[in-house]
């Protein structure tokens, strides 16, 4: 019952650390509370509830700032403060922007991207984004600090590589103008305060009518937010012409694996992203 | 100075305004209490156990021995004294299921506790025993049929018609499932009485209903049972009949335990249990000439009842009426059939049966003027209703007619012709990433009950005497759309009074007379008239007594911004008359009945008459883009010209047709209830969708007033009338033809 | 196992004993006795229950009572002045048509004087954007953003 669920509210990050060490069964983090809260109203999997650690108010969480070339973002950042930020707005706009299409206010000021990333929803909206640039997700806990590639991160539906003693410290982004710049497109269900149907983020540079440092990345057509390595290796090194698009839309339809699901079909979702990825890739033949 | 008759209700001062409404006040600050912000002394609250299957016998229920039922009511069938029968027009459907479950989330077991954590858990803990039959999903498979109808219109001279026509067209239209998403959910309380009858108070629509479904369940008195409609958080005809079944049960947990029993459904229960629009499957056979002029249709329709049926046959009955739209037809034969199918029962949604057929028969016009390549505009013009014309069911329309007029004003507002032209030639444009479509649609609603139902009805409304002014008395309900305000200019004006001199008293089933349910957008047209009758009736007592009191002559007296005057005489401010014939003649109470016009009839058993007594009439164009890409659709623009006879305040009469326009774009682009083995998949408003603000444009709305002459001041019906989604089909239509 | 909170509540110290998960919702509805912030669904997606937190929106549904403590809450109550005068956007609302059945409108309310707080520019696009997380189903929200946008042009700037 949810009235006997004790709450740690932590205020310091070695105070959560040392509840991470206790290894208490059932230990649920609870940031925002957009994901958990919808959880606990709607009674999914209460008896599965031990203690929750309520990160909300640790200071080392949050934070964002531009060190030596790698854009580091806390994991309590809300969206609206994704928004807000200048050093993101700056170095990774396209982040900036996908936080305007969750939700709406109320959620943005609670959600998280540390939210977004650990609950490794297929429809994470900052996911493709992250996975696009090459983001490394720094985890912290009792027995020290480790750094996990956004691509290795996700392991399965809703599952990552997040052990049961950590938590997520902050995302990194490595920012350089050798990378290029990184563009997405979300498909929603409607125009405000909707789950994608399908989102897809391209990161290129274009070199002289060439695309270098390709990174395509997709969400809502697997079981992950994932790599299209298929479409990226299509799309790598080759001249940005009508050729390379269609053979990079072609090769996405063997990285993805959509479903049919309330939101939308397979059939819907293979036609949809083969159609943005198109034009996310023409995108950056108007440099 | 002219005096103005006080029989015939033709100006008005308040009426035609848009004073602030009565409850904007208390429900901009918070103040206004719905039933989950009321607190009943000693109250417990209630839960429903469900079926999780949709058809099956029920063997039993059992309560988990090893569960701690201490505190906990239990109630099952067996517990029921009197009918267990949710009262309204077959006597079918159960409050709690007996021996068959017919569809998923029918209602098994009632459980109440004052702890709500324990009355969650308590549900895991109650096993249904059922023993799974065939369930019948598909309407088109259904072997029982709750009602059915047919029109026909000449229609021995159909296979004429269709032989010579240049062109028959054939179309297969299909709706689904609409939830009406009121943002309050069903929510109800059951206050047990010394007198061993109930109070019960709750978020509804129709006090009434519930008064005599009570009475039937507990097998009391009609004394014994007083229902109070709460403030309700919107109900569109989603809180018609189903407050019926919540009230039901928690009134059986109440007389269980002695306590007040709250009932406040969840929101995915609510979606996933309770009624919504019938979905329907139409056939359209129509016989047309070379020049777009209609001359026979066959018009076949199915509409998916659900498992009981509610209010299956009168939704058939509307649907099957508007089912050939608001045109001509020499000759038709239209049939339409409701049946059962093992899901939750389908009930009221705004529309009532005419959001489906009338986009069906729009669908239609569209596939015509397509093939015979025709302006789709034209062919409702040439074609569409006019005074003197007849409906399929003979009825003469004698006045009121607006059809061209709604047409035309739209296709001009929104620049119909030129955008047509200008899309068609950007969407050839090589490489156009968004194909932009404009469509414009026509619709009618007939307003207030079908046919002889007023008559039967006979709704009764008055008002009495306060010492200030007047109060109003009915049972009609505002959930929204501005009841107690229209009521208030209405009675005013027949009084002579400012808007502000006017309550109206809270509806209370044991206390006020019954003016019928809030449905068929038919509260200020039928109610509204007959308290104006009333109101009128009570100001020509009081006109007497001043002229007694003041010595004038009767017949010289009227009331004018709250002063008695005779002859430009003031005479006395209506305060002073009221107060003195109080203190010396005590109440001053006149209850009138609704009398519906003469010559206004129709025959249920032929289906040939004057359906209703008037329509109203709507004009939409939809001006949308669809990204050629993702054919995510956005919205352009909307104009839509309603005719409402007399728009009584048109800020509220903005606000209906704002409403139900854009639940209208909601039921075409957004929503859609998913099903897997008659069970709903999205019962949430996360992904059940409707209309967020940036969904939605601008609705341009035109106001049209063509009075029907026995409405008050002309007033028609408007609640209904802009609920019909069949607009933005065709504008996509026209954007993805490339148009 | 309850917890201890302590918050400013419309600009008055307020203390309340409850369990730590205990949506802040509840505590307001129960606790506080202010049943004017409602209830639509639970789940974040509808807007009944917003309430200002610290200056900023939340949905009072999704905010654990553990979170609330020591926060400057603002509700639908705490919008109208200490006098009882409506706010220009509440006054708006009544007169525009902005509420019909009003069970958004605490909501609606509470997101819009944020909005005009703001100072951002009153257009029908940012109007829109501002509360599309408060679900209407009523009024198809013309009025509303006619009723916000007439509440911008008194604050003085025009729209």
């Amino acid at each position: 019952m949810i009235s006997s669920i004790p709450v740690t509210s932590a205020r310091s990050l070695a105070e959560a650390y040392a509840l991470l060490a206790s290894r208490e069964p059932g230990l649920r983090v609870l940031a925002g509370g957009t994901d958990v809260m919808v959880q606990l109203n709607a009674g999914f999997g209460i008896e599965r509830f031990g203690r929750v650690l309520d990160i909300w108010r640790v200071p080392e969480l949050r934070g964002v700032r531009i060190e030596e070339g790698t854009l580091s973002i806390g994991a309590l950042t809300t969206y609206t403060e994704l928004m807000a930020s200048a050093a993101v707005r700056q170095t990774l706009p396209a982040l900036a922007a996908v936080s305007a299409e969750v939700g709406a206010a109320a959620i943005q000021n609670r959600g998280t991207i540390g939210g977004n990333v650990c609950n490794a929803s297929p429809a994470g909206d900052t996911l493709p984004i992250l996975l696009a640039s090459d983001a490394l997700f720094h985890l912290g806990g009792p027995r020290g600090e480790r750094a996990v590639a956004a691509d290795r991160f996700f392991v399965g539906y809703r599952k990552t590589a997040l052990a049961a003693d950590e938590l997520l410290l902050r995302v990194e982004v490595p920012i350089s103008s050798d990378r290029g710049e990184v563009v997405y497109r979300k498909v929603g269900t409607r125009r405000a305060q909707s789950i994608s149907k399908t989102i897809l983020a391209v990161r290129a540079r274009a070199d002289g009518g060439a695309l270098a440092q390709v990174r395509i990345a997709a969400g809502c057509v697997a079981e992950v937010p994932l790599r299209c390595r298929q479409a990226e290796a299509a799309a790598d090194g080759r001249p940005l012409l009508p050729e390379t698009i269609s053979a990079a839309c072609a090769a996405l339809q063997a990285d993805i694996r959509p479903i049919d699901d309330v939101r939308s079909d397979a059939e819907y979702r293979r036609r949809a992203s083969a159609a943005v990825l198109g034009r996310l890739l023409e995108g950056f033949g108007r440099e | 100075m002219l005096r103005p008759s006080l029989d015939s209700l033709t100006e008005g001062r308040a009426v035609g305004q848009s004073p602030a409404r009565l409850d904007g006040r208390d429900k901009v600050t918070g103040r206004a209490l719905y039933l989950d912000d009321l607190t009943f002394p000693g109250q417990v609250f209630g839960r429903t156990v469900r079926s999780t299957v949709p058809h099956a016998r029920l063997l039993g229920v059992r309560f988990d021995p090893a569960f701690d039922w201490s505190g906990i009511t239990r109630v099952t069938a067996a517990d029921i004294q009197g009918d267990n029968v949710v009262q309204l027009i077959a006597d079918d459907q159960p409050f709690l299921a007996r021996d068959v479950i017919r569809h998923a989330e029918e209602p098994v077991a009632l459980l109440a506790c004052a702890d709500r954590e324990r009355l969650e858990a308590a549900l895991a803990h109650v096993f249904v025993d059922v023993e799974p039959l065939p369930p019948v999903l598909d309407p088109l498979r259904s072997e029982v049929v709750f009602k059915q109808y047919l029109i026909d219109h000449a229609a021995s001279g159909l296979a004429e018609a269709f032989a010579r026509a240049d062109r028959v067209v054939e179309g297969t239209y299909l709706v689904r499932h609409q939830e009406q998403m009121y943002i309050e959910p069903n929510a109800v309380c059951a206050v047990p009485r010394e007198d061993g009858g109930m109070t019960l108070h709750g978020s509804m629509q129709c006090p009434f209903y519930v008064h005599r479904a009570l009475q039937r369940l507990l097998r009391v008195g009609e004394q014994q049972i007083s229902v109070l409609q709460t403030v309700t958080g919107g109900g569109f005809g989603g809180k018609e009949e189903y407050p019926s079944m919540v009230a039901g049960h928690a009134a059986l947990l109440a007389r269980k335990s002695g306590r007040p029993v709250k009932m406040v459904y969840r929101r995915d229960e609510d979606v996933a249990a309770t009624t919504k629009r019938h979905p329907a499957v139409m056939r359209h056979r129509t016989a047309v000439q070379r020049d777009g002029t209609l001359l026979a249709c066959e018009i076949d329709v199915v509409m998916d009842g659900g498992a009981y049926v509610t209010l299956s046959p009168v939704v058939a009955s509307r649907g099957v009426l508007h089912a050939a739209g608001a045109y001509r037809w020499p000759h038709a034969r239209i049939a339409c059939r409701v049946v059962q199918t093992n899901t939750p029962p389908n009930g009221a949604f705004r529309g009532f049966g005419v959001p489906q057929t009338i986009f069906a028969v729009e669908a239609q016009i569209e596939k015509i003027a397509r093939e015979l390549q025709l302006d789709p505009l034209e062919v409702r013009r040439r074609n569409a209703l006019e005074l003197g014309d007849e409906t399929p069911t003979g009825q003469k329309l004698l006045w009121s007619v607006s059809a061209r007029e709604c047409l035309d004003a739209v296709a001009e507002r929104s620049g119909y012709a030129e955008k047509r032209a200008a899309f068609a030639r950007e969407n050839a444009a090589p490489g156009a990433r968004r194909k932009r479509g404009i469509g414009i649609s026509l619709a009618l609603h007939g307003a207030g009950f079908t046919g002889a139902g007023e008559a039967k009805l006979k709704a009764r409304a008055g008002v009495e005497l306060t010492p200030d002014g007047a109060r109003v008395l009915s049972i009609s309900t505002d959930i929204g759309q501005g009841t107690l305000t229209v009521f208030a200019q209405m009675a005013a004006d027949a009084l002579g009074l400012p808007v502000p001199a006017i309550e109206i008293a809270e509806s209370d089933t044991s206390r006020m007379p019954d003016s019928g349910p809030t449905v068929a957008s038919r509260t200020l047209m039928v109610v509204g008239g007959t308290i104006a009758k009333a109101a009128q009736a009570l100001s020509r007592t009081l006109c007497s007594f001043a002229a007694e009191v003041h010595g004038a002559v009767a017949g010289d007296v009227l009331c004018e911004n709250g002063v008695f005057i005779a002859r430009g005489r003031s005479l006395a401010p209506f305060g002073e008359i009221a107060r003195r014939w109080l203190a010396e003649r005590g109440p001053l109470r006149v209850v009138e009945q609704y009398v519906h016009p003469q010559g206004i009839e129709f025959d249920e058993v032929s289906y040939r008459g004057a359906a209703y007594p008037c329509y109203g009439w709507s004009a939409t164009a939809v001006e949308l883009s669809v990204d050629a890409d993702t054919a995510e659709v956005r919205l352009d623009h909307v104009v839509t010209a309603c005719d409402v006879g007399k728009a009584v305040h048109p800020i509220l009469a903005e606000g209906q047709i704002e409403g139900g326009t854009v639940q209208a774009l909601g039921y075409a682009l957004l929503e859609e209830v998913i099903w897997k083995d008659g069970r709903i998949l999205n019962t949430r408003m996360q992904n059940y969708l409707i209309p967020t603000a940036v969904d939605v444009p601008h609705v341009e709305t035109i106001l049209v007033e063509n009075p029907y002459p026995h409405g008050p001041y002309g007033a028609k019906g408007i609640g209904e009338l802009p609920a019909t989604p069949e607009r933005i089909l065709r504008a996509i239509d026209a954007a993805k033809a490339g148009r | 196992m309850t917890v201890r909170l302590s918050m400013t509540v419309n600009g008055q110290p307020r203390t309340a004993e409850v369990p730590p998960l205990k949506r802040l919702l509840d505590v307001l509805r129960e606790d506080l006795g202010l049943t004017g912030t409602k209830e639509g669904c639970g789940e974040g997606e509808c807007g009944a229950c917003t309430v200002l937190i610290d200056g900023e929106l939340a949905c009072s549904c999704l905010v654990a009572a553990a979170q609330a403590d020591g926060t400057r809450i603002v509700t639908i109550e705490g919008i109208a002045g200490r006098d009882e005068t409506l706010a220009p956007v509440q006054r708006c609302f009544v007169e525009q048509g902005g509420a019909q059945c009003g069970i958004c409108t605490p909501g609606m309310i509470v997101a819009a004087q944020r909005f005009l707080d703001s100072g951002a520019e009153p257009s029908d696009a940012n109007v829109r954007a501002a509360i599309a997380g408060n679900l209407c189903r009523c009024t198809g929200y013309q009025k509303i953003v006619e009723a916000i946008q007439a509440a911008a042009r008194e604050r003085g700037g025009g729209a």
